[in-house]
């Protein structure tokens, strides 16, 4: 035991990153258990991560919002407002100028909700930083305000079918196949190879203390290893047989004997990981992420190191607003429809991946990773019950228990080292 | 000394909040290589008639001059381009960062590329610490685990390190043990000999006799008179303070 903490403190993780990445583990050990080897499969796993994307992309912002001591509730009910209106535009408005199908319809829906999401949560966080609302009160109105909008753009009918181009941005119907996962995985491990030695010799030059090479090889090798398993896994899932004979029938060609296709990365769940990768550039690297995390530690402090706190505000509030649309194209293009429903109790189910990821509702302190695992950890346990067939209203007390304990181990871990 | 014009010169100050008059009518003024005193008791306007040299308050009338220049400071950036550094009483430090990032605060190191080089920052963090405060070693902490004088350091680094020229010390020591205390001593006799001009509130009527070449005393949001540390004696100080006496004129303010 003493062996082992030894070895993670010369690795120089983050103990919490540990703690989540074994209760996530905890969690498909049980599940795989009881329902007798069906829950860590490729298949289960590429639902696993498709379901996680929303939820997850919206997540990240949310750190940001929880870290300046704000909150928003309206981003389900923005959620549902963007996407009744990007199926309104892509299924209504653009076919009538462009005709249906046209390649352009998804750039210009997926532009038009972008700066709708923008604008939105700019205007709400002008309200907050600026007029000196509280972010509950502003969120809390725009959660009543926005919903009931999405129901005002169709009169509360269902838009449907969305765009084909655009439904690839959502679901199992959009996936990269088994070349493309792998280009995109071995750039990735690259990557992460590069950025770890890049910065050890960033290090070295400051003649700053550095890792042992055993330890950074190691890290580098973690990585290299997750990522490729990740594709390695996802590869694995299998397109069934009488899709692919639709495939070729379309193409008005007969399927080869014996062929087979791995689905490979989902597109949404590669919007996701570009989504993380940038929050977690502009949390550490940006003078806008410093002043994030300055902010939320110590507003006083941050206002009198000339940090323009309230136009911070609308920033962080518009990045919100953008990542409810990245998010609201994910869930309406996995669903292949909109409705006005769409997104209803998100704005809980963000909050609550923020805060399992081990964002501090008292601010200054949170991570996007951990946003992003909180998201799949949620998601694994919901749809783990349902595999399993507990009842809703069950599946409901368990996540909200859960949800309580895990707030209550990351204070008591705070308290514990001190952080 | 009088024959160039002053580092520093607040004119006629006013602020009011509500229908509190915080700071009334208060012209002092500051010269290069000189550490000039503001006592009074808690709620006197020290740290009011400050806060509008550093940019945190907005004064209702009154003119501020730099280096006999009229100057306008609408918030701590400006105050801040004027060469003007504030260390504050509650040391404005973003507990959740280290302390370079908080050295920094506002003023980040950038790679060519825009972002932010924390490598390069906490290389000058370690310079300048090893010049103030070579028994400070923690620099990957958040710097709510340091002890008090060791957050002081970073509160000081902060201020010095980008060429202050006016400098406002806040109480410095008030957190502070006695090693320490004599620390901050040392630095305000460091930083005079360096020509710099320093602003020093401060409670305690001792301290400023030993560190200070002018007082200025404030009672009720009013000057009750500015006075040379070497024609006065730690009662007249206290006079001052206490009754708004006058120590040359034996004048008593009113209110």
């Amino acid at each position: 035991m003493r062996q082992l903490k030894s070895i993670l403190a010369t690795l120089e993780v983050d103990l919490r990153l540990i703690g989540m990445i074994a209760a996530l583990a905890v969690i498909w050990g049980v599940f795989h258990a009881v329902t007798g080897g069906l829950y860590v499969t490729p298949r289960n796993i590429f639902n696993l991560s498709v379901q996680t994307a929303s939820v997850a992309v919206m997540a990240t912002g949310m750190v940001f919002v929880i870290v300046t001591r704000h909150i928003d509730l309206s981003v389900g009910a923005l959620l549902g407002f963007i996407g009744m209106t990007m199926g309104m535009i892509q299924a209504k408005i653009l076919p009538e100028f462009l005709g249906y199908g046209h390649p352009m319809i998804w750039v210009i829906t997926v532009f038009a909700g972008l700066l709708m999401g923008a604008v939105f949560g700019a205007f709400q966080g002008w309200l907050i930083g600026y007029l000196t609302i509280p972010a509950f009160i502003v969120t809390l109105g725009g959660l009543l305000a926005w919903r009931g909008a999405a129901w005002w753009v169709t009169e509360g009918q269902t838009v449907a079918p969305l765009d084909e181009t655009f439904k690839v941005l959502g679901g199992a119907g959009g996936t990269l196949g088994i070349f493309w996962s792998w280009v995109v995985g071995i750039l990735a491990s690259l990557a992460a190879v590069a950025l770890v030695f890049q910065s050890r010799r960033r290090k070295v030059a400051h003649e700053f203390h550095v890792k042992p090479l055993w330890a950074e090889f190691a890290l580098a090798g973690i990585y290299v290893g997750v990522i490729c398993s990740f594709v390695a896994v996802l590869n694995a899932y299998e397109v069934p047989t009488r899709r692919i004979e639709r495939m070729f029938e379309a193409k008005g060609e007969v399927m080869p004997e014996g062929l087979t296709m791995g689905y490979g990365l989902p597109i949404s769940v590669l919007v996701l990981l570009a989504v993380t990768v940038v929050m977690t550039i502009v949390a550490q690297r940006t003078r806008l992420g410093r002043y994030i995390f300055a902010t939320g530690g110590n507003p006083d402090a941050a206002e009198l190191s000339g940090i323009d706190t309230k136009f911070l505000t609308v920033k962080v509030f518009a990045i919100m607003g953008g990542l409810v649309a990245i998010g609201a194209v994910i869930a309406s293009a996995r669903l292949g429809s909109a409705a006005n429903d769409l997104g209803t109790l998100d704005e809980l189910r963000v909050i609550a991946a923020a805060v399992i990821g081990g964002t501090a509702l008292s601010g200054g302190v949170g991570t996007i990773y951990g946003a992003v695992l909180g998201a799949l950890i949620m998601q694994s346990l919901q749809s783990g019950m349902a595999m399993v067939g507990v009842d809703a209203p069950l599946q409901s007390i368990v996540v909200g228990v859960v949800l309580v304990f895990a707030v209550w181990i990351d204070i008591v871990y705070r308290r514990r080292t001190g952080s | 000394m009088t024959t160039q014009p002053p580092l520093v010169e607040m004119r006629n100050m006013n602020i009011a909040f509500g229908g509190n008059h915080a700071v009334n009518d208060v012209t002092v003024d500051l010269y290069p290589g000189e550490v000039v005193g503001l006592l009074g008791h808690n709620g006197a306007g020290k740290s009011t008639l400050i806060k509008m040299l550093s940019g945190a308050y907005q004064p209702d009338s009154g003119d501020i001059l730099v280096n006999g220049e009229k100057v306008t400071i609408q918030n701590p950036r400006d105050a801040r381009r004027h060469n003007i550094e504030t260390i504050y009483q509650t040391l404005a430090l973003a507990d959740n960062l280290d302390a370079a990032s908080n050295l920094f605060l506002g003023r980040e190191l950038t790679t060519a590329a825009g972002f932010v080089d924390d490598d390069s920052m906490e290389a000058e963090a370690r310079k300048i610490m090893a010049r103030l405060n070579p028994n400070f070693k923690n620099f990957s902490s958040p710097v709510s685990s340091l002890s008090g004088g060791q957050r002081q350091s970073v509160a000081i680094a902060r201020a010095v390190y980008f060429n202050a020229k006016i400098l406002i010390m806040d109480e410095p020591t008030a957190a502070l043990g006695p090693h320490e205390t004599q620390m901050v001593a040392d630095l305000i006799q460091q930083l005079k000999a360096e020509g710099l001009g320093i602003f020093l509130i401060d409670h305690d009527v001792h301290q400023v006799m030993e560190l200070c070449d002018r007082a200025a005393v404030m009672k009720n949001g009013k000057l009750v008179g500015v006075v040379k540390i070497s024609e006065v004696t730690d009662d007249d100080l206290l006079g001052m303070i206490i009754l708004g006496k006058h120590p040359h004129t034996g004048e008593v303010m009113e209110g």
